[in-house]
């Protein structure tokens, strides 16, 4: 049955176009997939489904929900279908819940407002619905706050607001890009029997093929406002037709080419590292406990190796960056760069710490937004122990290593795409020729195309220059492409390294078998699915 | 939450006594002699001598010290060198006055602040939003002194409708201690209420952007609804701030105010012992202020507490 029928809509905002003639269908009880990089419509779709768009939007065509144009409708007509008949989850759990708020109140609040139900049957219904999301009363009363739940946790809260009026249709925009792959991988669950279980449809979507391979009973590529190609998964994923839909296809399972692995000089040597914070006291003159963030940390990374660095959020992986950069200090165990050690508790000497960079994750907010691209790039400069008279020519060199152009250096960093700016930013890791570049997360936030291409840069590089990397992410797709090795780190340890290939094809710890099968894979799901007969 | 508050009390009580040890040692300790300074250049040198013995000032500092904070402890806080009365007595008369019109301001000019700025929020760039905007400018532009001699002239000289001035005090009766602080409550008020409401305003404004107030109205709540039931709390910490300053502000910075209108006010007893020399009163006034600037924060940090559970979790 035709739960959703969207016909011919467009949307500007303030006179931009921003949807063009979008037309697609959902039925009751069916998922569809929507998928498409960012700035091509889709989060604008949903938003016009939901009718919550920015001021300044007008919308032409017909979203017709159960015989309903919700176009036409006035927007108190709107209150009474947001919640009830359409329900929403959204990208950031972590900012999705009101912090003052108990969730109990808050996932009784879509009862309360849309029925004259009284709050003692709100939250009796309430803590129904938290059970049927996987957060039973015992560990979860409703009288937690957000703040005393984990990403995941609170997406399911966010889930729960959203279905406790057992919404016909459920719109849900990067439930999982948040979330660590194992998390991702249960809310996916969660949301399949759901959408099964209520008999809902699914508006799911996500810029993550592998996300949608699994679940999705169509999908649609959207693309700069319209909707390229639709159909059936596993038809349009094997067809592949549009061009479109194949550049997407190729550049997330995209491997760069690279020379591996070689010559046996260490450039960064960890033996034991441990690092302790100190946790608040818990009577007033009590000793403080501390809590194990790195814990007896040892491995070895040689010149022109790129070493994975895998792990879940609150697994460590940052305060062991920050360690080995010398922006935080150790509490024991060693750290030698090119065999100098890093001791653990003084700033470290600029001699030492010239032979490091780092490229991070938000390529906007690791620049200073008033600074001219030249400055930027030469920051690192002050390493030196005296700045180098041709420093114009080395910022034109750099910036040309990761294909800029010399007259870039001149522009501020607002105006250049996201990865633009990521070259920028490894262009600055680049100026003071290092050795090691530490890329923490650096490929997480770019497009797939733009992902590929960064990694064809990181790749290159590495090859010309014998540039080591420490590769640190949560996407094993991409660590499975780049690295030679790869650690696995859980709570502070490293419970499993050896080979990359070695390791995705024969996992030996439980938790690593755990990751990988965790991560969507688009060609396992395909082949899954076809068996299932789907 | 107990914890909480405790910890917060410990780490208050610090505070003043450090601010008691300030104020010991910059009118005690350093250099020059209080007695001297007090008495003036061509003072006598046995008047000198005696009102040493009378300060005892014979005795050590860290003597005189535990002599002064034990007295005020106690109620004791000396002897008045110009009026010749305890200074407990010249405090608590005058404490009287500040106190309930730094209330009377405070509470018109949150009554002001809120509305207008959930008013200026939710009406967002529109011509409402903009004059209100308009007026808490000029509010803070206008000064209160010269606002209150128009609101003398006004509802005093024109209308009648208040005295010019003075106090009858509060055995008169509550009506007429109330009437006779209101004028200087809005002159107080206005420029007050004009910063709050700014402060309402642009806080309530970031909190409407936050991802939970997308969610509520993806629920179903309507603007105002998501307003009132979620963006409003969370909007309120900047405002507590904001309303601390304000009332440690009222209690000591009404000087001007307490002069255009002959109030006997603490900000015209510390002004009055400054120009008179008379030290003793103007480091027991002082520590009175200090002590009710950090019971304010007290306050202001317990509703903090009770807005956020964050806080409450004793981090």
């Amino acid at each position: 049955m035709t739960l959703l029928h969207v016909e011919n809509l467009s949307l500007s905002i303030n006179d931009t176009p921003i949807l063009n003639n979008v037309n697609f269908t959902i039925n009751s009880g069916e998922i569809l997939g929507l998928i498409g990089e960012s700035g091509s419509g889709k989060s604008m779709t949903a938003l016009s489904t939901i009718g919550l768009l920015p001021h300044g939007s007008s919308t032409s065509g017909a979203i017709i929900l159960d015989g309903n144009d919700l176009v036409q409708l006035s927007e108190k007509d709107l209150c009474d279908i947001r919640g009830d008949d359409i329900g929403m989850v959204f990208q950031e759990p972590m900012t999705a819940l009101n912090p003052v708020q108990t969730i109990g109140d808050q996932v009784a609040e879509t009862l309360r407002i849309h029925t004259k139900t009284s709050r003692r049957d709100a939250l009796k219904i309430a803590r129904d619905t938290l059970n049927r999301v996987g957060l039973p009363a015992d560990q979860f009363p409703l009288t937690r706050y957000p703040h005393e739940l984990s990403g995941g946790q609170r997406q399911r809260v966010v889930i729960a607001m959203a279905i406790a009026l057992r919404p016909k249709l459920l719109i849900a925009d990067e439930p999982t890009t948040a979330l660590d792959v194992t998390t991702q991988a249960q809310i996916l669950d969660l949301l399949k029997s759901l959408v099964d279980e209520f008999d809902m449809g699914l508006m799911l979507i996500t810029h993550d093929l592998g996300v949608v391979a699994g679940i999705a009973d169509h999908v649609a590529i959207m693309r700069k406002g319209e909707i390229v190609e639709a159909g059936p998964t596993v038809q349009v994923f094997q067809e592949l037709n549009h061009p479109y839909t194949r550049a997407l296809f190729d550049a997330s399972s995209h491997i760069p080419d690279r020379k591996t692995a070689r010559a046996d000089t260490p450039v960064l040597k960890l033996d034991n590292v441990t690092r302790d914070y100190p946790t608040p006291r818990r009577t007033l003159f009590g000793k403080p406990g501390y809590f194990r963030a790195v814990d007896g940390v040892s491995f070895t990374l040689n010149r022109g190796e790129n070493l994975g660095l895998v792990g879940e959020s609150g697994c460590g992986k940052s305060t062991l960056t920050r360690a080995i950069l010398g922006l935080d200090p150790i509490t024991s165990g060693t750290i030698e760069v090119h065999g100098q050690k890093i001791t653990s508790q003084t700033t470290t000497a600029r001699h030492i710490r010239r032979h490091m960079q780092v490229v991070f994750q938000d390529p906007y907010s690791s620049f200073n937004p008033r600074h001219k691209v030249a400055r930027l790039v030469s920051e690192p400069f002050h390493l030196l122990d005296t700045p180098p008279a041709d420093a114009r020519k080395r910022i034109d060199a750099a910036l040309a290593q990761v294909g800029l152009n010399a007259s870039d250096a001149d522009k501020y960093i607002h105006e250049f795409s996201g990865g633009q700016r990521q070259r920028i930013a490894i262009a600055r890791a680049l100026i003071i020729e290092p050795d090691l570049i530490i890329l923490d997360e650096a490929v997480s936030a770019l497009d797939v195309s733009i992902r590929a291409q960064i990694l064809d840069l990181l790749a290159d590089l590495s090859d010309r220059l014998d540039l080591s990397y420490l590769f640190i992410s949560h996407d094993l797709s991409v660590v499975r492409a780049i690295t030679d090795r790869v650690l696995i780190m859980k709570a502070g340890k490293i419970v499993e390294q050896g080979p990359t290939e070695e390791i995705f094809q024969n996992p030996t710890q439980l938790y690593t078998k755990q990751l990988i099968a965790a991560a969507p894979n688009i060609d396992l799901a395909l082949e899954k699915r076809e068996h299932a007969g789907v | 939450m107990l914890r909480y508050a405790l910890k917060r009390a410990l780490s208050l009580t610090l505070s003043l006594i450090a601010a008691s040890l300030v104020i010991f040692c910059v009118i005690e300790i350093i250099p020059g002699d209080p007695a001297s300074y007090m008495l003036g250049l061509n003072a006598q040198e046995d008047t000198v001598a005696a009102l040493r013995r009378e300060l005892g000032l014979d005795a050590s500092a860290p003597a005189r010290y535990w002599g002064w904070v034990t007295g005020m402890l106690t109620g004791d806080f000396g002897t008045s060198y110009t009026y010749r009365t305890p200074v407990a007595e010249l405090i608590s008369a005058r404490i009287w006055v500040s106190l309930p019109l730094a209330l009377f301001a405070l509470t018109l000019s949150t009554l002001i602040a809120f509305p207008a700025g959930l008013y200026a929020a939710s009406k967002r760039a529109s011509l409402g939003d903009t004059s209100v905007m308009g007026l808490t400018q000029l509010g803070i532009a206008i000064p209160n002194f010269w606002f209150a001699m128009l609101l003398v002239l006004a509802f005093a000289i024109n209308l009648r409708w208040f005295s010019a001035g003075g106090f009858p005090g509060w055995d008169a009766g509550i009506l007429a201690g109330l009437k006779a602080l209101t004028l200087p409550a809005i002159a107080l008020a206005l420029p007050q209420a004009s910063i709050l409401t700014r402060v309402m305003r642009s806080s309530l404004l970031d909190t409407l952007d936050e991802d939970f107030i997308r969610t509520a109205r993806a629920k179903g709540l309507s603007r105002r609804q998501a307003l009132w039931k979620h963006a409003l709390r969370n909007a309120l910490i900047p405002v507590l701030t904001i309303i601390g300053l304000q009332f440690s502000f009222l209690l000591a910075g009404a000087i001007i105010i307490e002069n255009v209108f002959f109030l006997p006010g603490l900000g015209r007893l510390a002004f009055q012992a400054i120009t008179q020399r008379d030290l003793i009163v103007v480091e027991s006034v002082v520590m009175i202020l200090v002590f009710a600037v950090i019971l304010v924060t007290f306050m202001v940090d317990l509703a903090y507490a009770w807005v956020d559970p964050r806080l409450r979790a004793g981090r």
